[in-house]
């Protein structure tokens, strides 16, 4: 349709539109730098390898990281979980997640439950420090991962990462968190948290473009957790064997430097907002759920207030399937992801599985005339639902 | 033969080394990145050159920081 303005409300799969700054980074250094960092040592070698340091510096100061080469590059959240989970488990291990995770950590846990591993999936619980309990509850001699996701992707609330990290450390289990939905948004102090191995998404709330995300390492885990890949790492040439040391452990082949350019840009933008982010994020969150709150026939699924969560919120209309939700938003140019997204086990824990939801996620750059418009939107759709 | 005027600190990566230049470009301490010379061997190519007389003191940042490095050699 024309003339319809669109509203992207799909911040929780990556975010859009991204700060001025990351566009100019990357246009940027595709023309004036280009090259392979660390492979050459000629000037625009080095430079490039700047903007990948950078950009771990950047992200070590976001979770309060003291050394910047504790940070590695991955493709995304997912190949960053990959390489922690398939990397430190063997046959016999047992490892505890919780009943809200994405499939980018379900799927890598039940490929190693098929090849060994134990997994035991703690029952979700609104109240976050029971969850907390359950999961001290099943630590075992034999438990050498917790993996946890900071909040979830589906109905957007927090998960008791400060409470299991205390729990995880006092009992001297490897603590792995899935921040992909709150990299950016949410503070993180890896510190603080008890956080061993922390993984995230470049290209949602730390404004970077896709193809990027990565891993914090605690000093000393390296040793426990393999690399996915072997290769070219531009540091010990002479030796077949792949380097010990971070960040080139894990990180062989060109990396997605323009993509770090980006990246580093949104990471500074995200440091120069402070809280503002947090703030504003929630304020669009409570103005969403006053709103659906008031509309007959809308189910807003998950915690119901603003605290304790991020601006991502799946609800249905009685009588609609989230796909026709989806469309029908569509046509007022409201853009959402109706469905499971990518998340069956979150599904099934909120009761929606498997018809799934409408997910909105607002993000940093959508206005308070945006969620009206979307609230007006789910208000006609609802009327019309109810009607036919 | 002729005394060295320049040493060099060589480093596992080069995400120590990047770190290690921004570090000193703090301090006024002159430095430079250049590719590490034939007759040494790094695991990284690149190393940091410093002026001879500045080692104490470039010794003495690094381990403040505690910034890895595989060993400091005159050149
Ligand atoms: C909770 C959660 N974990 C992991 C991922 C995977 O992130 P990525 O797309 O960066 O691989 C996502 C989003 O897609 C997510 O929402």
């Amino acid at each position: 349709m024309t003339g319809v303005k669109t509203i992207y409300l799909d911040n929780a799969a990556t975010s859009w539109p991204k700060p001025e700054a990351v566009y100019r980074a990357m246009d940027d250094f595709m023309r004036r730098t280009g090259a392979s960092p660390g492979r050459s040592g000629h000037r625009l070698s080095i430079e490039a390898g700047r903007v990948a340091y950078d950009t771990r510096e950047a992200l070590a100061m976001l979770f309060g990281v003291r050394d910047p080469t504790r940070i590695v590059f991955t493709a995304n959240a997912t190949e960053a979980l990959n390489v922690v989970i398939r990397g430190m488990l063997h046959p016999g291990d047992h490892v505890i997640t919780s009943g809200m995770e994405h499939n980018s950590v379900m799927r890598p846990l039940r490929a190693a439950e098929q090849a060994g591993v134990r997994v035991t999936v703690v029952p979700y619980q609104p109240a976050g420090t029971l969850q907390a309990g359950g999961v001290e509850r099943a630590i075992g001699e034999d438990t050498r991962l917790i993996v946890l996701s900071h909040a979830s992707n589906v109905a957007g609330n927090l998960l008791p990462i400060a409470e299991a990290g205390l729990i995880a450390r006092k009992r001297g289990v490897t603590f792995l968190v899935d921040a992909a939905q709150t990299a950016g948004c949410c503070a993180i102090n890896v510190e603080a948290m008890n956080i061993d191995v922390l993984a995230f998404s470049g290209h949602k709330g730390l404004y970077g473009p896709q193809g990027t995300g990565g891993l914090y390492i605690r000093q000393g885990m390296e040793s426990r957790i393999r690399p996915l890949k072997h290769g070219g790492t531009g540091s010990r040439s002479e030796s077949e064997y792949q380097p010990e040391f971070l960040p080139d452990k894990y990180e062989s082949g060109t990396p997605n430097t323009v993509g770090l350019a980006g990246l580093c840009a949104g990471v500074r933008f995200v440091l120069e907002q402070g809280g503002a982010i947090q703030r504003r994020e929630r304020e669009l969150a409570a103005a969403l759920l006053q709103g659906l709150g008031g509309i007959p026939g809308v189910v807003v699924h998950g915690q119901n207030s603003a605290e304790g969560r991020i601006a991502v919120i799946s609800f249905n209309i009685s009588g609609l399937t989230p796909s026709e939700v989806s469309m029908g938003l569509e046509e007022h140019g409201i853009l959402c992801r109706p469905g499971l997204h990518c998340s069956p086990a979150a599904h099934r824990t909120l009761g929606t599985f498997p018809q799934g939801t409408a997910r909105l996620s607002p993000g940093y750059f959508t206005s308070d005339e945006d969620i009206e418009a979307a609230l007006q939107a789910v208000r006609e759709i609802a009327a019309r639902g109810a009607g036919g | 033969m002729e005394r060295a005027q320049h040493g060099v600190v060589l480093f596992y990566s080069m995400s120590h080394a990047l770190w290690a230049e921004k570090l000193f470009k703090g301090t006024g301490i002159p430095v430079k990145l250049i590719p590490v010379p034939r007759q040494l061997s790094s695991d990284c190519g690149i190393c940091l050159r410093f002026d001879q007389p500045d080692e104490p003191r470039v010794r003495d940042i690094l381990d403040r920081k505690q910034i890895e490095i595989q060993g400091i050699h005159p050149i």
